[in-house]
């Protein structure tokens, strides 16, 4: 039987870990994720999780222990933040191109300059295309059974990558949530007890050369076959998602979600993780006055769901996108850019970027409510630019730059 | 060379670089003046030296032709031969 418990995000990352059984857990403590290994370490000296724990001096060692170990058949997991991720740059590339199913916990936190702790999708969408999976969440919840549902993901033979699963710092990495956690029994009856690959290992009795020095000519074959796995995943991602519901009762959907989008709905925006809360309530608010406009969460960036994302803006004449993170370059956010790949065959929608809660400023339900009327301003304009310049939601008081 | 491996892994004899393509030059082992010391096989960046019962083998699949076993070896058993066309 499941049970009800009151726990911050990190909690319910490392309670999922540990209810994943994985063999060998490697992290180096960073703000804000520090508390999700800590309890891990816990676990495992009370006796309750049959695991090693390796305490590394960095987080390049981090990754690089992990793929050691999941080389040598182990299921692994980390977790990791900001510099933290991009210390572990060059390993995290070798994780997902050695076809490792690692899963890492990332609470999401802002990059520098200047000094930072707080949200920002800056840190794990600025490495999007090393080949890993990333799954975006919302809450508490999400939190936990997104992990679990990682591991199922990685894993499968059809996919075989590593997963990062984002979600914001100190919104949801210490904020304290109702959190339904599921017994062991049942997520043993979700997910296989152990990882046992085929397909790249350390083993004496079946020797094999891992990572030899490879020509151009077969890198491209293995680059192709990473990419056909990563478009494979967004079926397995759905699968995953279905089998959880059937066992568990909570639905998130695979890789994208709609709210209260229907054939009359004519501007939507489309959010990333924690700020979709705000988001759903300021369309309820918007809704209750009339106004047609909905909202899409994108779950997984990574592999990204264009088709999905297309047929669900097949009737709609605007979108605004909303980023807590920054494309530099390109003078939007990065999801704003992604949204605009998918959609690029569709010149009927007009797109309007945003940019808010950057550093962990809170996104709020009027900052939503401002954006959402844009795009509704901008769905009934006739004739409009669909290059719209980037609007900046923000609540800093004149005082700060006197 | 399409073939079933997902991750790059190599097995006996496959789906490695043959690495010997790229020498300009090669060793020759004067067998007679070898002590089977094993210094070349110990110095070899490659592991491109076998030790088997009889004594120590270059394997030119692999050999680069640096010659660091010829410079290392305390007889002077190995010469670098340069390659006929390069």
């Amino acid at each position: 039987m499941s049970h009800v418990e009151v726990m911050t995000g990190n909690q319910a990352a490392s309670t999922a870990a540990c209810l994943a059984r994985p063999d060998v857990i490697a992290a180096y403590p960073i703000t804000p994720q520090s508390s999700v290994v800590e309890d891990i370490s816990k676990a495992i000296a009370e006796g309750k999780l049959d695991a090693l724990i390796s305490e590394v001096e960095s987080e390049h060692s981090a990754m690089s222990v992990l793929e050691g170990a999941a080389l040598g058949e182990a299921r692994t997991f980390s977790a990791t933040s900001s510099q933290g991720l991009a210390f572990m740059y060059e390993p995290y590339f070798r994780a997902s191109t050695l076809r490792l199913p690692i899963v890492m916990a990332i609470a999401n936190r802002e990059m520098i300059s200047p000094q930072t702790l707080w949200a920002s999708a800056q840190d794990s969408l600025s490495v999007r295309d090393a080949g890993w999976i990333q799954y975006y969440v919302e809450n508490n919840q999400e939190i936990l059974d997104t992990i679990l549902q990682a591991f199922c993901v990685a894993e499968d033979k059809r996919v075989l990558l590593p997963i990062n699963i984002c979600y914001d710092g100190f919104y949801l990495s210490h904020m304290s949530e109702r959190v339904d956690v599921p017994d062991q029994a049942q997520v043993d009856a979700f997910l296989p007890q152990c990882y046992k690959p085929d397909h790249i290992y350390l083993d004496p009795d079946r020797p094999m050369a891992v990572d030899p020095l490879t020509n151009g000519d077969l890198l491209m074959e293995y680059r192709q076959k990473h990419l056909e796995a990563q478009q494979r995943a967004l079926t397995v991602i759905e699968e995953a998602s279905e089998v959880f519901f059937n066992l568990f009762g909570r639905h998130w959907d695979g890789c994208v979600e709609a709210y209260k989008i229907d054939h009359n709905t004519k501007g939507a925006i489309i959010t990333l993780g924690s700020m979709t809360g705000a988001a759903r309530e300021a369309i309820d608010r918007l809704q209750s006055e009339g106004l047609p406009i909905g909202l899409i969460k994108i779950r997984v960036v990574r592999p990204f769901p264009k088709t999905e994302l297309r047929e669900l803006l097949s009737g709609i004449k605007a979108v605004g996108v909303v980023d807590r993170n920054v494309c530099f370059g390109w003078n939007t956010g990065i999801i704003y850019q992604e949204v605009l790949a998918a959609i690029s065959g569709s010149p009927s929608i007009v797109h309007q970027p945003f940019i808010a809660g950057l550093g962990g400023e809170d996104i709020t339900i009027e900052m939503f409510e401002t954006a959402a009327r844009q795009v509704v301003t901008l769905a009934q304009k006739k004739n409009g630019s669909r290059d719209q310049e980037t609007i900046w939601l923000r609540s800093v008081s004149e005082e700060v730059h006197k | 060379m399409p073939h079933d491996y997902v991750a790059p892994v190599g097995v006996e004899g496959i789906y490695i670089i043959n690495t010997g393509k790229w020498r300009i030059q090669h060793p020759v082992l004067a067998e007679e003046k070898c002590v089977k010391c094993g210094k070349c096989f110990m110095f070899c960046p490659v592991g491109a030296i076998k030790r088997r019962d009889d004594g120590y083998h270059i394997d030119l699949e692999y050999c680069k032709g640096c010659g660091v076993c010829s410079h290392e070896c305390p007889t002077k058993a190995i010469q670098m031969i340069g390659e006929e066309g390069k």
